[in-house]
């Protein structure tokens, strides 16, 4: 994969708002496929003319067929927004490292997802509801600034007939909210943590992600068990441009799954 | 000392030697580019003939300072650390990836950029360069990225390193381990001997197209004293470096010194300026900017130089992660010579010195290195009582 | 008043690890409730009387903000303790307390509690330590969400 190699056409098939800023594209491709990304991977969307952006994966895994949850904070990502089906845009990759979350097979699966952090995390879940008697708990907590910027809530249902436990609370409720209030690592004793016999897998903003983690040592995990999805200023994707460093890491190559025993320190760092 | 380089030492006579071997070069289809004195410095250019080589021309270097003198000698290849490396070639400041157009059905198709006309010949590649050249291969070139423009330029392109037999005040190769010898990838290899009455180089091939070239020079192999003298020189050169790095163990001392004082110290002086990222031999980062034309319909990608210094180089959801210049300082050091090693299996640094030089306030790297060191090993736990 | 049986009222996060004699006091003085789905526990500003340890169930903490209607803060669980005001200089709630979902709770008087570690300095100190960790988590959690994490960033200059 190089820099040289201009995008892929993929075709918009579908467009779902999922909040007033996020929509979820489903993307087909002109031609020749890219290869399936896994769950953890991203691509790199490019708005024509417009410019490119490093996205998270959104949907079931390995398939020809892209889904990427997009929120519009800028001039690429509003173009991506307002892709309406039939639109083209263009695709690199699959990108990056994965959640791995066939290691806990055998075990429980907790994934711990932060607003929009949910999205990178929802092809592992797929993946493991697919699969659903090769872990012994599936556990989904869900954190988001309020009900009306939660996602894919028409699907937390199927979750739990499917076999996981989900769990969702808000940091400001509404009127019509009857749900849980308050910060997500709240809703962590509810999960029942057996800590040596867990792989969490979390996502969201990285305060989220280290208090997270920390919440999750302090309930007697190791931070090889624990794994986060970290983001940098991404721009070729291939490991080249030298953006998207963290310490040690090229996070296009090296992450953005990240096991929390190598990222703990470098995240502890200011401005690393 | 045994030369390193296998095979016969050819004597090539300086003036006519050279103006031999461009004019080899140019006829073999190669555009060479070499050192020339221009505007006060020794930069790097396309040369049509030898007589545009430096002859005469040394450095004075220091900290923030650069100075050309001339020599009492007529070395053509007798300075160091130019404001130039020959990554401007391999890696250009800028280059077009690729432009496409989009059809009334919004289908688009990518051209590539145009390739190069004429592949190029770097004539007087330093060891310490020639080391450079290695590691930029490593990231940018071929084994990684086989389809890039750095791949296809460097796959064509003719090196012919020289020895160094002067190293000068700023120049740190051998505490790198780069020089001042050059041991392997080049095609062509001279040591340059200049003094009273005599100025010949010794070379060396080091591969079938540099075989190919000194065959069409017709040359006399070079007498074994002037081997020997050769070697000499540059076993000397290693002898007087104008500094020294202690280099092992930089990954873990700079994985532990993030916290460092040293780095509030060097920051009030860089001006984040990014001087030394555009001097350096081995700095490659880019920047990639989509543009299209006015009528949306035409598409460029074009790939720039970047430098970490720059203030949203790291820009993030909404701000930079690194917006304090202690952060980007320590960014460009800390990778150079520590998580380079993570990230690529070597030292970034290969002694150069030309961060030092071209420095605007004369940050020497070599003495925050050895800061660095110090405080690490006087450092308290600051543990509370 | 029913008493807990004592066994599963130990098991509670907020006594476990606390010397068995000092769980039998509080049992002692424990009721077990059942607080009915939509119940109010008690109103903001109301004197604060009661530590509740909630055993299933959701409570949220509410406040009537005119304009707003009903703000609920914060959602406890089981596990969770509600109640903290009482410790305050002037012992008032700061927000009122309503079930949810249908809550089973052991009910403590806090004059009883407060009795209990007036008589024995080490279990007051126990419970001070258990509920100071109590108000440390929350008060973490709500400098987060102040912090408003999820939303868009302000570009800085």
């Amino acid at each position: 994969m190089t820099l040289t190699e201009a995008p892929a056409g993929y075709r918009v098939r579908d467009r779902v708002a999922e909040t007033r800023d996020t929509v979820t594209l489903t993307l087909e491709p002109v031609s020749a496929a890219l290869p399936g990304p896994q769950p953890g991977q991203f691509t790199m969307l490019y708005a024509f003319g417009v410019g490119e952006v490093p996205i998270s994966v959104s949907g079931p895994a390995g398939l020809p067929v892209l889904t990427h949850t997009i929120r519009s904070v800028g001039a690429v990502t509003r173009a991506l927004c307002d892709a309406a089906p039939g639109h083209l845009v263009g695709v690199r990759g699959p990108f990056g490292t994965t959640w791995d979350e066939a290691d806990a097979a055998g075990q429980d699966l907790l994934l711990v997802a932060g607003g929009i952090g949910l999205a990178p995390l929802r092809p592992a879940l797929l993946a493991a509801l697919a699969a659903r008697d090769s872990y012994r708990q599936v556990t989904v907590l869900i954190g988001a600034r309020s009900p009306s910027e939660l996602l894919y809530t028409l699907e937390l249902d199927r979750w739990r007939t499917a076999g996981a436990r989900v769990e969702v609370t808000v940091d400001k409720g509404d009127a019509a909210w009857r749900g849980d209030v308050g910060v997500v690592t709240q809703l962590i004793r509810r999960a029942e943590i057996v800590p040596d016999e867990t792989i969490a897998l979390i996502c969201g903003p990285e305060i989220m992600m280290r208090l997270t983690a920390q919440a999750l040592q302090a309930a007697g995990m190791t931070a090889d068990r624990i794994r986060v999805s970290l983001e940098r200023n991404m721009q070729c994707g291939v490991a080249e441009c030298g953006h998207c460093q963290l310490g040690p890491l090229l996070l296009c190559r090296d992450g953005p799954v990240v096991s929390y025993r190598v990222a703990e320190t470098l995240l502890a760092a200011r401005e690393l | 000392m045994d030369t390193s380089a296998p095979g016969t030492a050819w004597r090539l006579p300086a003036v006519p030697g050279l103006n031999d071997l461009v004019s080899a070069l140019r006829s073999d289809g190669y555009r060479v580019i070499g050192p020339r004195a221009d505007g006060g410095a020794i930069g790097l250019g396309e040369i049509e003939s030898a007589a545009e080589l430096p002859f005469g021309y040394g450095v004075e270097l220091a900290p923030g300072g650069y100075r050309l003198r001339r020599r009492t000698d007529s070395a053509a290849f007798g300075h160091s650390a130019g404001p130039q490396s020959w990554k401007q070639f391999l890696h250009p400041p800028r280059e077009r990836l690729w432009s496409a157009r989009r059809s009334e059905t919004g289908e688009f198709a990518a051209e590539p950029a145009d390739p190069d006309a004429r592949p190029l010949a770097f004539l007087g590649v330093r060891p310490c360069d020639l080391r450079a050249i290695a590691i930029q291969d490593e990231i940018l070139g071929a084994p990684r990225h086989p389809e890039s423009g750095y791949a296809r330029r460097r796959a064509e392109v003719l090196l012919i390193a020289v020895n160094c037999t002067e190293p000068g005040e700023t120049c740190f190769c051998t505490s790198m381990g780069t020089g001042p010898r050059a041991e392997a990838g080049y095609d062509l290899l001279l040591t340059e001997l200049s003094g009273p009455g005599e100025h010949e180089f010794v070379a060396w091939s080091g591969s079938a197209a540099g075989e190919a070239i000194l065959a069409s020079l017709d040359l006399r192999p070079a007498a074994a004293v002037t081997v020997g003298t050769a070697d000499a020189a540059v076993d000397a050169a290693a002898g007087r470096m104008g500094r020294v790095m202690q280099a092992d163990g930089l990954r873990d001392l700079l994985a532990q010194s993030l916290d460092a004082a040293r780095w509030d110290d060097v920051a009030s002086r860089c001006l984040t300026c990014g001087n030394c990222t555009m001097a350096c031999p081995t700095c490659f980062c880019t920047t990639v900017q989509d543009s299209t034309d006015l009528t949306g319909d035409h598409a460029e990608r074009w790939q720039s130089w970047a430098s970490c210094f720059e203030l949203d180089f790291s820009y993030l959801h909404g701000g930079p992660v690194r917006s304090s210049g202690v952060s980007r300082y320590r960014q460009w050091l800390t990778h150079k010579l520590g998580t380079w090693h993570d990230q690529f299996g070597s030292s970034g640094c290969v002694g150069c010195g030309r961060c030092i030089v071209w420095c605007p306030v004369g940050i020497d790297i070599t003495e925050e290195i050895a800061a660095l060191r110090a405080e690490q090993d006087g450092a308290g736990t600051g543990d509370l009582p | 008043m029913t008493r807990p049986e004592l066994a599963e009222f130990a098991t509670h996060p907020f006594v476990r690890g606390l010397a068995a004699g000092y769980v039998e006091q509080l049992a002692d003085r424990a009721d077990q409730v059942e607080i009915a789905a939509g119940q109010r526990i008690f109103g903001e500003l109301g004197e604060a009387r009661g530590l509740w340890l909630i055993r299933s169930g959701r409570v949220a903490l509410d406040l009537q903000v005119p304009g707003r209607q009903r703000v609920v803060v914060e959602t406890l669980g089981p596990g969770d303790e509600l109640g903290l005001s009482w410790l305050a200089p002037v012992p008032r709630w700061q927000f009122g307390a309503t079930a949810e979902l249908a809550v089973d709770a052991w009910a403590l008087s806090s004059a009883a509690v407060l009795g209990l570690c007036d008589a024995d300095h080490e279990l007051g100190y126990q419970l001070t330590r258990r509920l100071l960790t109590t108000a440390i988590a929350r008060l973490h959690a709500a400098r987060i969400r102040i912090l408003d994490l999820y939303a868009l960033p302000e570009s800085t200059p």
